[in-house]
Formats: structure tokens, sequence, C-alpha cells
């Protein structure tokens, strides 16, 4: 069992630091309300940035699940390890940098652009490793595996909708984006060292 | 290379940009005039008062080549860094794209380590620009959300038609024609965009061959050049609507939209109306999602002694004030007004875009008035108020008098003495020459200044 609490506390944490990165989706949800000049605005951009967010990282670990039925969990711990680590060190090398839409967005839009957005940046790869380390993964029956990734995917959401939402709302209404100048650090660089770490971490645990 | 912090010159609002430090160094495009071989060169002025320098050119660095025409330029990365959608804040303000109208050619200049001793890094060769998009004499370059726009006013055959391309902000590398769908829109100069609103606007002059040889009185007169306006689609990368003032107004140049990115209005510097060779500004605007367009200032022409007129405009017995270019401050309060022809530089509240109100006026240069600068007051200048730089704070103007070397020409014969001037605005409106700062460009002119961080015309942003 606390086991399992690691798990999906660490899966929690994963989804309040992408939350945190303002290039993920609360910022996009600020400016969203500075431009109708309501807080409104902020509140409905949430859902589809969650949702697009959620849908990015359900689908890499759908993916991952399926081919738990065809492969051995160790293979596939080092093909997600090689993975990870590839595209860790290829955003060290070359910062491609993500473009798509603009400022007039709805629903849709914005939930393509933050699972665009997440896809990108590895987000689904970088919890997988702990997907698979979690107690579902070792099911012999893959419907209870993939009641475990659902979980995975929600919890992880939940975490990353609680710290973007908190910040949006703080930022509009509070803080302002001042702040921005000097507090947004170039997490793309941690990100990018963050990919290589667990990738050594899903060989190693 | 990427850097841990945003950029400090990048800002996320306007309002968040006035309270930037002061500039302490400028850099002004200074081209060569004269039929020499001498090459253009780019300046770097002083404009700190606290320095010895103050008002010196205390750097340069000479184009490759002759015969670029230095023109306008841009940086390479601006607050529109910070846009939420295509968020990239960890790029370095730090190359100046500086074509040349004449030659097409690019060269992206290096401000660091030493910004009074700007480098050349990188020339981008006419057929280069040619072949990746099919346009030549590359103009106004603007930082966006997700690469460096520039326009070109035409095709490489001197024809048409202009338009927009793309670079890279790290590479440089020319990476197309921006424009999927073109619709009507022939004629190419100045673009900006709303970034609130995904759309772009531009603006008309002429194609290379009906400009770089003067202007032309038959195509004048008929109507021939630019008068329309044209809005696009951002993103779609498409013609939406043309916004024409009629033919009777030639030459749609300059664009200063709102820099609030909720405001959806901007201002056009129109050079002459053909009735009464008057100058005019307008308003574009959007309402409920259509655009339209309103004239909102009219400045007429001044009668003169056709002895004292150059060739050109001696059958008019007038003189035309020629707005050639204009600057909106970064809270949208004040708009500035070069008057090419008449010398005449106007402030505006435009507090209320549809109903300006004149704050203040200085006359410099002039054909017939060749206003004297109070640093050497028994000395005529010649040429005019022409492109105009403001301060992120607002509170500095600075401009310089020479307009295009075919057009000069033809308004100043005698051959322009080129000057760069410095006013500091007052809060709530008014402005005084600085009887201390005045730039003398020796054998080159001044064109266009960029302020060392940014300024009013520099950057776009997409929160209030």
């Amino acid at each position: 069992m606390s086991e399992g609490l690691a798990v999906w506390g660490t899966l929690f944490l994963l989804g309040a630091y992408h939350g945190i990165n303002p290039g993920m989706g609360w910022l996009f949800a600020v400016a969203r309300g500075m431009q109708e000049h309501r807080a409104r605005a902020v509140a409905w951009s949430l859902p589809p940035i969650a949702l697009g967010h959620a849908l990015s990282i359900g689908a890499v670990v759908l993916i991952a699940g399926l081919a738990q039925v065809a492969l051995p969990l160790m293979y596939i711990r080092i093909g997600v390890a090689a993975a990870l680590m590839g595209l860790g060190v290829y955003k060290l090398i070359r910062s491609r940098h993500f473009r798509w839409g603009g400022m007039q967005v709805g629903f849709r839009e914005l939930t393509i652009w933050s699972f665009l957005m997440a896809s990108a940046h590895g987000a689904g790869l970088m919890v997988l490793p702990v997907v698979l380390a979690g107690p579902h993964a070792h099911h012999h029956i893959a419907s209870q595996r993939a009641a475990g990734g659902v979980w995975a995917t929600l919890i992880h959401t939940l975490g990353y909708f609680t710290v973007t939402a908190a910040v949006a709302l703080l930022v509009y209404w509070k803080f302002g984006l001042a702040m921005l100048r000097r507090a947004w650090f170039n997490l793309d660089l941690i990100w990018a060292i963050a990919l290589v770490v667990t990738g050594l971490m899903a060989l190693l645990v | 290379m990427s850097m841990w912090r945003p950029d400090p010159t990048f800002y996320p609002s306007a309002k968040m940009a006035m309270q930037a430090p002061a500039e302490k160094l400028a850099f002004v495009a200074m081209l060569n005039g004269k039929d020499n071989g001498r090459h253009d060169a780019l300046g770097v002025v002083d404009v700190d008062p606290a320095s010895s320098g103050y008002g010196n050119i205390v750097g340069q660095v000479d184009m490759p080549n002759a015969g670029d025409e230095l023109h306008h330029f841009g940086w390479n990365a601006c607050s529109a860094c910070l846009c939420p959608h295509a968020p990239h804040p960890h790029v370095e303000r730090r190359y100046l794209v500086v074509p040349g109208i004449h030659s097409s050619r690019i060269h992206i200049i290096d401000t660091k380590p030493d910004p009074r001793k700007p480098q050349i890094v990188k020339v981008i060769e006419p057929e280069t620009l040619a072949a990746r998009t099919g346009y030549a004499s590359p103009h106004t370059i603007h930082c966006g959300p997700d690469g460096i726009f520039a326009s070109a006013l035409g095709a490489p055959d001197g024809g048409g038609p202009g338009g927009i391309f793309v670079m890279d902000h790290e590479s440089f590398d020319v990476l197309g024609k921006w424009e999927l769908d073109r619709g009507p829109q022939n004629l190419a100069y100045d673009f900006w965009w709303h970034l609130g609103f995904d759309t772009v606007i531009t603006s008309e002059w002429g194609t290379p061959s009906m400009v770089n040889k003067g202007v032309n009185p038959e195509i004048l007169l008929k109507g021939g050049y630019g008068h329309r306006l044209h809005v696009w689609d951002l993103l779609k990368r498409r013609h939406q609507q043309e916004l024409d003032l009629g033919s009777e107004y030639q030459m749609a140049l300059e664009l200063r939209p709102a820099h609030d990115p909720t405001r959806a209005y901007g201002f056009l510097g129109v050079v002459v109306s053909l009735k009464d060779l008057s100058a005019s500004i307008w308003v574009w605007h959007r309402d409920d999602g259509k655009w339209g367009i309103k004239k909102v200032i009219d400045i007429p022409a001044e009668p003169a002694d056709p002895a004292a007129l150059p060739p050109l405009l001696q059958g008019f017995k007038a003189v035309p004030p020629l707005i050639t270019d204009i600057n909106l401050s970064l809270d949208d309060r004040f708009l500035y007004v070069s008057c090419f022809g008449t010398g005449e530089f106007l402030q505006f509240d435009v507090s209320d875009p549809f109903h300006p109100r004149k704050t203040a006026s200085v006359h410099l240069g002039g054909i017939i008035r060749k206003a004297a600068h109070p640093k050497q007051p028994k000395t005529p200048l010649n040429g005019g108020p022409q492109m105009v730089e403001l301060s992120r704070d607002g509170k500095r103007i600075y401009f310089t008098n020479s307009l295009y070397s075919p057009w000069d020409a033809q308004f100043y014969p005698e051959g322009i003495q080129s000057w760069m001037v410095k006013l500091d605005a007052k809060p709530e409106g008014g402005m005084e020459i600085d009887p201390k700062f005045f730039v003398d460009f020796g054998e080159l002119r001044g064109h266009q200044v960029r302020l060392e961080g940014g300024d009013a015309s520099s950057d776009s942003y997409c929160y209030t």
C-alpha cells in the first residue's frame, strides 16, 4: 500500500511540476483573461488546458500499456529510458521552439494547444517510469493494468490542474505579470535535464 | 545559447516596458547618398546625458559592400517572445537585422559583447532571399512571437507583388514567403499586427521600380502609388479585407497599431493627397469582427513662392507637409508625426483615437523654412523631421532628416546635410528641443533610429 501511495504521490507532484511551468498553460489562461478583461476567461481556459494535458499523458500511458501486452516490462523500461534520455539530450543541444495557434482560441484550440505543448515537451514520457514502477504495472490482467493507467493519468492531471488553476488565478487577481521577468526560469533547460534523470531512474529503479 | 532567465529587456506589457531604464545608446542606419562608392554604415550614438560623448557618434560598423541603401532595421527578438501560445523567453535581444533596400542584402549585426563596437556576423545575399521568398527590397523588420518577420517591396525584377517573409530568430535562415493567399494585395510597404486578435495589417508604397529612381510624377498623378491597407489572418496567413482610402490619397505608409493587445485600432500616415497636397492620419479600427478606416487628422500644404521650390513642386506653388513617419507612445496616448516637407514635427494626444488633439509643434529644417537648431541658431537646416523614435518611457524623442536618397534629391536638390536631434516630451503633452543634442552625420545620412534595449516601435506585447 505504501508503495502505491508513493507512486500516486509522485504522479501528483510531477503534475504539479508540469503545471507550474508558465509555458504549459497557466500563462495562457491569464492572457485569455487579460484579453477579455474578465476572470471568467481565465477560469474557462483551465478545463481545455487540463484536458489537452491529460490526453497527452493518457496517450503515452496507453501506448506503453499496449506494448506491455507484447513485450516484457523490462524491455519497455529500457525503451522508455532510451527515449527519455534521447529526448533530453536533444533538447539540451537544440532547443526547438514550440509554436501552434494564436491568441484567439476556443475550447477546441486550447485543448489541441495543450495536448501539443505537453507532447512536444515529452510530459507523458516523463510520467511513464513512475507508472511502470506502480503496483498496477505488474498485474497480469490487462484490464487491471488499464485501470491503473487511467488512475495514473487522472492523478497526474489533478496535480497539474490544481497548480495551473491556482497560479493562473493568483497571478490574474493578485500578483500580475511583472514577476514573469525574474521568475520565469528556463524550465526547458531544467526540463531537459529532468528527462535525462528520469530516463536513468527508469533503468535503475 | 539560451539563458536561465528571460532577457531583461522583455516586458509582458507595454505599460511595464514604460518602467524600463533610459537608453544610453542609439543605433542609426547611416547611408551614403552620394555616388562616390563609399559604403553605408550602422552608427552608434551616445544618448546618455551623463556621458562626455553625449550627442556624438561613438561607434560605427561599415557594410561590406557599396550601394546597400540602409533604411529600416529591427531586433532578432523582443517582448513578443513572452507570448503565451509560443513562449521562448530565453532568447536574447542581441542581433540587429539590417537590410539594404537597394541591394536586397540583409546584415545580421551582433551588438554584444560591446554595443559600441557592433559586428557583422552574417550576411544574407539577395540571391538567397530571392530563391527562398521571391522577394526583393526588404523593408520593415519586426520580431514576432515565433520568428523574425520582414516586409519586402516587390520581386527581384523590380515589379510586384511585395509581401512578407519570415526568418528564424536564432539561425537567421530565411524560411520563406509568409502569405498563403494574398487576395488582391500587390503593393507592400510597412506591416505590424494586433497579436491579441491574430491580425496583421499591411500598407502600400510602390514596387522597387516605382520608387528607386525617385517619385515618378506620372504614376503619382494617376494615383498609382499605394492607397490601401490590407487586413490578414496571422495564423491562416490569408488576406481578409482591403481598406481603400481612395486613389486621391497617395502612399499609405507607416502603421502604428495600439500597443495594448486588447485595443483593436491603429494609426496610418498618408504622405500626400492629390487634391490639395495635404497629408493625413487615419485610424483603422475593428467593429463586430469587421475592420474600417477613418481619417482623423488633415495637415494642409503651405503656399510658397515657386522660385523657392524644387522643380518637382514649382507647378503647385505650395509645400506639401509629406507625413513620412509617425510613432505612438507605449501608453497609446501620444502620436508623433513627421512632416518632411514643411519641416514640422507634431505631437497629438490620441487618448481618444478618433478625436486627436494637437498638443505641440516644433520646426526644424523644411523646404522653405530651413529652421535652425538651438545649438547652432544661425545655421539653416535642410531635410526635415523624418524617421522618429521614442523612448519606452515616452520622455525622449529622437529623429533624423533623410527620407530615401532618390527622393531626397527631388525635395532637397541642394543635397541633404544630415542630422539627428533629440526632444524632451512633457508628461501631460508638450515638447522641447534638447539644445545640447545635435548629431551631424557629415558625408553620410541618418535614417532609422533604434534604441538600446527596445523603443516605442520595436516590441509587441501579448498582455495588458
